[in-house]
């Protein structure tokens, strides 16, 4: 089975599980199982898979079980688009220096017809 | 500078990359830039490397191969121009770096005409597996950490649409 960050985030309750996570420190598994429309066992299975992923940690204090969001790990998959996308401006700023220079010459063009 | 800015859509789990771009420029200007061979090296390869045409026919059932050098060695990229149209172009697009060869991407870029002499370039590249586009995408990458909680909301954001 693949578990990783990627694996984690493909789905949209488990994003959700995260964003949520991300706002509050800490959160209980009823804490979050409130905040969505599935059911319990459903939101279970999800942190189960975000922990598998690394991205979700677990933590028995007493009675309850509390969850934490790990974002060193997903900090990864944002680090990677960013760094992609600069490769990207980078090349389409050259280009767009190219067709300044275009559009200079063909308007030297029309000036001499 | 320019106000126009790239946007990459990589859903997980998906063997595409969406890169959209718009272009203050006509139409006829963005594509004369992708199949003129002198205009083409002057904005393909990133700064620093020498880039080689060694094959370039832009047109249907043509093909490429290019070298970027720097002092470190030699990067070479090859594959065909299966579609070249002013509004369309189709071409596969191959590493030759990779300790096995078949790693092939499928690449259509359409360039569209916007008001005002301005143009919208999307391109789409299909990889072969997940995989293959997560490798690619990760490649090149410096390692460095991007902290902050503004970065993953945003990230969160994007990919919930």
């Amino acid at each position: 089975m693949r578990r990783d960050v990627f694996q984690a985030i493909a789905d949209p309750n488990r994003r959700a599980i995260l964003s949520l996570l991300a706002k509050n420190e800490r959160l209980n598994l009823n804490g979050v199982a409130e905040n969505f429309r599935i059911s319990r066992p459903a939101v279970s299975r999800h942190i189960k898979i975000l922990k598998e992923c690394g991205l979700v940690i677990v933590i028995q204090e007493g009675r309850e079980r509390y969850c934490e969001a790990k974002f060193d790990k997903l900090n990864e998959v944002t680090d990677w688009i960013e760094k992609y996308r600069q490769f990207w401006e980078e090349r389409f700023s050259r280009l767009d220096k190219i067709l300044e220079e275009m559009k200079k010459q063909e308007k030297k063009k029309n000036v001499k017809k | 500078m320019s106000k126009n800015k790239v946007s990459i859509i990589a859903e997980p789990n998906k063997q595409e990359v969406f890169i959209t771009r718009e272009f203050d420029a006509p139409r006829a200007l963005v594509y004369k830039a992708h199949i003129d061979p002198e205009l083409y090296v002057k904005w393909l390869g990133p700064h620093g490397l020498e880039m080689i045409l060694e094959t370039f026919e832009p047109v249907n059932g043509g093909k490429y191969r290019y070298i970027h050098k720097d002092e470190n060695g030699e990067y070479a990229f090859h594959g065909v121009f299966h579609t070249m149209t002013e509004d369309l172009m189709i071409q596969t697009f191959e590493f030759e770096g990779l300790p096995e060869p078949g790693h092939v991407t499928l690449d259509t870029m359409r360039l569209e005409e916007l008001p005002n002499n301005r143009t919208r370039l999307t391109i789409q590249s299909v990889f072969q597996s997940v995989a293959d586009r997560d490798g690619m995408m990760q490649s090149g990458m410096e390692t460095g950490v991007v902290e902050g909680y503004e970065k993953l909301d945003a990230l969160l954001e994007k990919m919930s649409l």
